[in-house]
Parts: structure tokens; C-alpha cells; sequence
């Protein structure tokens, strides 16, 4: 986002890209079936999403590790290709709310972010346009409306879901997803293959090679250095940044960029790395950190699902149910924190039917579905009854930051390219833990009200109520945040760096708290103000 | 709901460039499906059967039979070895390699509880007497715990066989799978559909 804006502008901007290139139209599997590949559409090293997947990198990088402290757990999702983690996403895209700017006030916990809802409205409105979102106008508070397309009409086990919801008070409404239902600034609208997280080749969702790199491509102002693995911000005398040294993954030696400003956004934590690694007389401890709050304020979303198999679904009138890629229909927050014993809320996700093709993994766990497994005739009965019989519901809730809850540079390890790599802490508290458990005593009466059973048990207390290891949400946010005082943060409200005014990060790293939503769409929001920020101030040549 | 082929699809959008550039075309994928089944049906004539990379000739074999009681032919679709699932886990075997010991483990238990029996190993057993073991270890209810890790295999090899079979196009058209087509619009889902699960379009 940030390169497109600036090579609008007049900027010209090299981007250094740790993968390789990535072409939607050319290398995307979209379309293919599983009996295409002998894997069937399995995971693997570089795709745990399956082999058709869009997005290559994944929580293990060869080459590239990282370190926990002992007894946390953080499991570090990265890409490596054009474009990073916007190849991997579900497309909500949910602008965060008035509340989520203001959680200190409303509760005395976190932090205030400097700026509010209203500072970035224009932005989301902006994205709205440029991209392509669908939903629906709700005119709830803390969900605000955006410039929608018409959502896609609900599947028919969504309108069952939204049914069970509407009895038991829980709000149902269109879901909000970054894909075209209709043409868009030459775009072609989806084509219902719900595909998406195989890249699109007809450019009808979002990700950034496919919607925002062809314009900047097109200024011929940007420069993009594939395999550039960066490695530190280079700074002057001034204390200025001079650039970016990178190593050249293929050649594995080390280059420099010069620039005039440096704007980082390789991920949240890839960027408090940075940082961190970035030393020198002047910056001891790291680029930007005398506050010492780099890589501190880490959140992920908290996370977790249940399936439940409906015995009204089974035996299922076969239509095509895919879709666009993703929920037609979700639950955004609908309880009253102060009335609960846990202060954040969480939204639902919701999966099930007929939706996708049969890959690798298609109807596992038979026995869970008719009580007994088996074999035989029978059993392949069993099968083609049970097929998109389930309905699942994932949570994706806010996370208070914690002081234990951070990434810092681990003293002794290094990754292949000799650059010292980050060391992880974690922390969810009763904050997390007693959401996780309204989660799973929601899911579990959803499922109940449809008449059906739920596929696993209710996990203990012990287990964490089932939720999962920080990280695996691949919403994580903080590492560098925003603040109007530069003792406790690292940027400023338009993500520049306190100390270093030619500094500017764009990625997940200056959220001061997560939210009740997935994080993108506020990401790329910010990203749009921070680059038109500095093209309002090359304009005024005041840096 | 309108179906299109998908390269008319892209033609329209314009972008009749990626079709080209694309791995699989229906029509591709059909014409792939029936040489490889050619292929096979003249590997089968020349008697030279497909070569298992990671099971030995008598694993390969167990797992032939076990697959084809597990999912039998029926007046719908053929069974599993039709299916070609037993080659599909020789690869699954090599590329997930951790799944290796946990199946060659339980193949040979298999054949232990066979050689208990029956005094031979579960190959070499008469059809009534693999169903014997079979219905001991296929069932999760009221498992004892001296057979709980034949159950817990038979689990996951249950699973490896459904993933081998349902994903062919064979148990594709089975499972009556109808999407994964080019729709130029979406309509929702039909009357049918709706009225069986009682709700409606408001």
C-alpha cells in the first residue's frame, strides 16, 4: 500500500522483497482439482495450507528460525513471496470501531491508540473504493459501515446458522470480505469458485501483487529486489536513516540501498527485528528504541474452533455451495463486556456444507460423524450421508497486551544468513482464558440449537479451554507502537519514528491493541495516511 | 444458476491470457484422467503393476485388501484399489515420511493378531476370518485397552483411505460435488435445498 501511494505521488521507491516474485494470473492453482496432484492437496513444507495454496511460507522457514523462552509458546507465521502475508488472509476485512481506538478509557486496561476512528474513517472509505469490499450497513456501533458491494446471498446452512442465532440473541449479518461482487477499476468480479486462498488469477479479491503492485508497476517508479533478505536500517552521522543493507538470498552477499526515507513493513515482528538488529554507537539498543518498548505490546488474536455435526444437513441436497472464499454471513461482538467476567469480545467465523472441493483430508474422523467407524458398505454409506453435514465456528477475540508478552533479539542464535533472530515470550491471562471458554460455551449451544452434536469435547480449563498457541492466528500486532510520548512508544500517529524522522513503519507493528476483528483492513488503512503523510511532507519539503 | 466453462469465463473478463497460462482445464483435466487411466489399464495388460517406492510387496499387499474392505465397490462407484488409493499412500508415505513408522507398525500388527488367530498372516486369511479382525479393530466403541492402538491405527488408515478415494474423480461424482465451475452469478442455493433444512431467502 504504502509503495503504490508514494509511487502515486512522485516518489521513486525500491521495495526489497525477502521471496521470490509471485504472479496471481500465472502461478496461482485456482481451479485445480486434488486428483491433479498425487498429494491430493495435501500440506506441505512451505504450504501447510495445502499444496494449491496461495501464500508460500508458513510457522517453520528452513533457514529461518526462532526461539522461544522456556515454557512460552509463539509460533511465528512469516511469507516469503511478493506480497507476504497478504497472500494468506480470509478477506475480512473489518474496519475497527470507535471502542477499539479508546480501550483504556472504556476499561482501564492497554493503551489508548493517539489517534481515533474518525482520524482514519477517510482512509477506510478510500480502501473501500480502491479495493472492493462487500457487506451490509448495520449501523451498529463498534461495527462501522463501509462502502460496501452487495454482499452474496447466505448458503443455506448459513441461513440455518443465522436462524439458531437470531433465537438466541446473537447477532448474524453479512460477513465483510475484500472480494468484488461486482467489476471493480477494471477488475472482474468473483466467480464464486471460493478459491480465494489460492491467489485469484482474475484479480477478483485482494492481495497486494494483484491489486495494489500493477498500478504502482505502472507509475514505472517502483523497483521491486526479489530475494533481498533486508537485514538492518543503515543510519548517518545526522542519526538520520541512510537506507536498508539487505543479503541477496541467492548469492548470499551483502548489498545496501540508499534512500531518502525508509519506510519498513515486512510484518510486525520482522520489523521490531529489524530494529533490534539495527545498532550502532548512537542507537545501542537498537534503532528508534531508547524507550526500550521495541518488540514489546505483542497481541495476537486469541483463537479457536468448534465443529458440530447437524443431523439435519446430512443426506444434503447436492448443489453447488462454494461460493466466494470465505463466510457469506458472521457474527461480529455482541455482548456487553462489563456484564461478563472477561473484558474483550470476539467476533465468529463460521465454515461448513458443501463448500470447497474434496482434498486430502475430506471426511476424516468418520467416526466422530456416525459414533462407531467401521467398514464396508455401510461405512461408505456412512460417508456420503455424512458429507457437508458440519458447521464449524472459529473465534478470533482481542488480547489484552501483557509485560510478559513480548519478542526480544535471542543472544546466541542466528538464522542461515548470520542475522540474529528474534526470541519469543507469551502470556495469555484470564483475560484470554475465560473469553476462550465463553467461545467454546457459545459455539457449543449455536451447535446445540441446531440440533446437532459438537465433533470434540469441551476441553478442560487446564488445556486452556482449547485456545490456541499464541500465533497461530497470524494476527499479531504491537511490536512497534504508536504513541504521542516518545518514552513509551516507538512512532508517532503517523507511524514515524520518534527518533528517527525519515523512519516509518507501515506494517502491523504501531497498533497500540488488537480488536475484536482481524486486523488487515485497519493495517492497510494506516498504511494509506502513514504513505500520504510523507507525501504530504516531501511536498512541503519539510524532510 | 448459469454455468460457463471456465476459459469462456475468461475470455470475458478478458483475461483469455491465463487460461492458456493455467495448469488445468476441465478438458485437460478430463483428457489427463483418461490417459492416466489408459496408462494404467496398458501398464495392467503388459503385467507390469505399478512398483510400491515405499511399502515391500507384502505391505503393499495387505494394504490392497484392507483398502477394498474399507471401501468397497458398489453399484455407485468402484472401491478403493479402482480408485488407485493404495498407490496414492505408497506416495503419501514418502511425502510425509513421519506417517511411515506409525504405518508400518500397524500393518504388522495386523498381521500378529492374524497370525494369533488364524496361525497366518492377514493376506493369506480367508475373507470371513479378515473380517474377524476387522470388525475387533474398525469399531471405537467399547474399545479394551488391549486393543486400543489397532483401533487407533485402523483410525487413521480409515482416514487415509477416504482421503484416497473421495478426492479422485470417481468419489468426486459420488459425493455429488457440484462446484469449483465458473459462475457469473451467484443465486444462493435452491428451493430444495432450502426447503429441506426449513429456511428461506427473506
Amino acid at each position: 500500500m504504502a509503495a503504490k501511494v508514494l509511487c502515486e505521488a512522485g516518489a521513486d521507491v525500491v521495495m526489497l522483497e525477502a521471496g521470490a516474485m509471485w504472479d496471481t494470473e500465472k502461478d496461482s492453482r485456482m481451479s485445480a482439482w486434488a486428483y491433479d496432484s498425487p498429494r491430493r492437496g495435501a500440506s506441505t513444507a512451505e504450504r501447510p495450507f495445502g499444496e494449491f495454496d496461495g501464500c508460500i511460507g508458513g510457522w517453520e522457514i528452513e533457514g529461518e528460525p526462532y526461539t522461544q523462552a522456556p515454557g512460552t509458546t509463539f509460533d511465528w507465521f512469516r511469507a516469503r513471496m511478493l506480497g507476504g502475508r497478504t497472500n494468506h488472509w480470509g478477506r475480512i476485512s473489518l474496519r475497527f470501531g470507535p471502542d477499539d481506538f479508546k480501550r483504556r478509557s472504556l476499561d482501564g486496561l492497554g493503551d489508548d491508540w493517539p489517534i481515533g476512528y474518525d482520524d482514519l474513517k477517510p482512509y477506510f472509505d478510500k480502501l473501500d473504493r480502491l479495493v472492493g469490499i462487500f457487506g451490509s450497513a448495520e449501523n451498529l456501533p463498534n461495527e462501522p459501515n463501509g462502502i460496501f458491494l452487495p454482499p452474496p446471498r447466505p448458503r443455506c446452512y448459513e441461513l440455518l446458522i443465522k436462524q439458531a442465532c437470531d433465537r438466541l440473541g446473537v447477532t448474524c449479518i453479512p460477513s465483510r470480505l475484500s472480494i468484488l461482487t461486482r467489476p471493480l477499476n477494471g477488475r472482474a468480479a468473483c466467480h464464486y469458485c471460493g478459491q480465494c486462498g489460492r491467489g485469484c488469477a482474475t484479480h477478483s479479491n485482494f492481495s497486494s501483487p494483484s491489486v495494489l503492485l500493477p498500478p504502482a508497476l505502472a507509475t514505472g517508479r517502483l523497483r521491486i529486489i526479489a530475494n533481498a533478505m533486508a537485514r538492518e536500517v543503515t543510519t548517518g552521522e545526522s542519526g538520520l536513516a541512510t537506507g536498508v543493507s539487505y543479503i541477496n538470498r541467492t548469492d548470499r552477499r551483502d548489498y545496501a540501498v540508499r534512500a531518502r526515507i525508509v519506510v519498513l513493513a515486512p510484518s510486525a515482528c520482522e520489523s521490531a527485528r529489524m530494529l533490534l538488529n539495527s545498532k550502532s554507537s548512537r542507537f545501542p539498543n537498537g534503532l528508534a528504541n531508547s524507550s526500550g518498548v521495541v518488540g514489546r505490546y505483542l497481541t495476537d488474536s486469541t483463537g479457536l474452533s468448534v465443529s458440530g455435526y447437524i443431523p439435519k444437513m446430512a443426506n444434503g441436497v447436492a448443489h453447488n455451495e462454494d461460493g466466494v472464499g470465505g463466510m457469506h454471513l458472521y457474527m461480529p461482538w455482541w455482548l456487553d463486556n462489563k456484564k461478563l467476567d472477561f473484558p474483550r469480545g470476539y467476533h465468529i467465523e463460521l465454515g461448513g456444507g458443501r463448500r470447497s472441493a474434496p482434498s486430502f483430508g475430506v471426511m476424516g474422523g468418520i467416526q466422530r460423524f456416525n459414533g462407531k467407524g467401521g467398514y464396508g458398505k455401510q461405512l461408505k454409506d456412512d460417508y456420503r450421508q455424512y458429507y457437508g453435514s458440519t458447521v464449524s465456528f472459529s473465534g478470533r477475540g482481542e488480547m489484552v497486551p501483557n509485560d510478559d508478552t513480548y519478542c526480544d533479539l535471542d543472544p546466541r542464535v542466528v538464522d542461515t544468513y548470520g542475522i540474529p533472530v528474534l526470541r519469543f515470550h507469551f502470556k495469555f491471562t484470564d483475560h484470554e482464558y475465560l473469553q476462550a471458554k465463553h467461545m467454546q460455551d457459545t459455539f457449543r449451544q449455536i451447535i446445540q440449537e441446531l440440533g446437532g452434536t459438537p465433533l470434540s469435547p469441551m476441553p478442560s480449563r487446564e488445556s486452556g479451554y482449547g485456545l490456541e498457541a499464541g500465533g497461530r492466528i497470524i494476527h499479531e500486532v504491537g511490536t512497534t507502537r504508536m504513541g504521542a510520548d516518545p518514552r513509551t512508544s516507538v512512532v508517532n500517529q503517523f507511524c514515524q519514528a520518534h527518533e528517527v524522522k525519515n523512519l516509518f513503519i507501515a506494517d502491523g507493528g504501531p497498533f497500540v491493541s488488537n480488536a475484536d476483528k482481524n486486523v488487515t483492513w485497519t493495517l492497510l488503512a494506516l498504511s494509506m495516511r502513514t504513505a500520504e503523510y510523507i507525501a504530504l511532507l516531501r511536498s512541503q519539503l519539510s524532510l | 444458476m448459469t454455468k460457463i466453462s471456465r476459459r469462456t469465463a475468461l475470455q470475458l473478463v478478458g483475461a483469455a491470457p491465463v487460461a492458456a497460462a493455467m495448469a488445468w482445464t476441465p478438458a485437460e483435466a478430463e483428457q489427463a484422467h483418461t490417459h492416466a487411466q489408459q496408462a494404467r489399464a496398458a501398464a495392467a495388460k503388459q503385467s507390469k503393476p505399478y512398483k510400491p517406492k515405499f511399502f515391500t510387496a507384502h505391505e503393499y499387499a495387505t494394504v490392497a485388501v484392507l483398502v477394498d474392505l474399507i471401501i468397497p465397490k458398489d453399484d455407485r462407484s468402484g472401491s478403493a484399489t479402482d480408485a488407485g488409493v493404495p498407490e496414492f499412500m505408497d506416495f503419501m508415505m514418502i511425502d510425509q515420511p513421519q506417517r511411515q513408522v506409525a504405518m508400518r507398525g500397524g500393518l504388522a500388527l495386523i498381521d500378529r493378531m492374524c497370525e494369533e488367530l488364524f496361525a497366518k498372516r492377514f493376506v493369506a486369511c480367508a475373507d470371513e476370518q479378515r473380517r474377524h479382525v476387522l470388525d475387533a479393530i474398525a469399531y471405537t466403541t467399547d474399545v479394551p485397552p488391549a486393543r486400543a492402538h489397532a483401533v487407533a491405527f485402523f483410525n487413521s488408515f480409515r482416514d487415509l483411505t477416504a482421503s484416497g478415494f473421495w478426492t479422485t474423480k470417481m468419489g468426486i461424482a459420488d459425493l455429488q460435488y457440484q462446484g469449483n465451475v465458473f459462475l457469473n452469478e451467484w443465486n444462493g442455493c435452491p428451493e430444495e435445498a432450502l426447503t429441506k433444512l426449513g429456511v428461506k431467502y427473506s
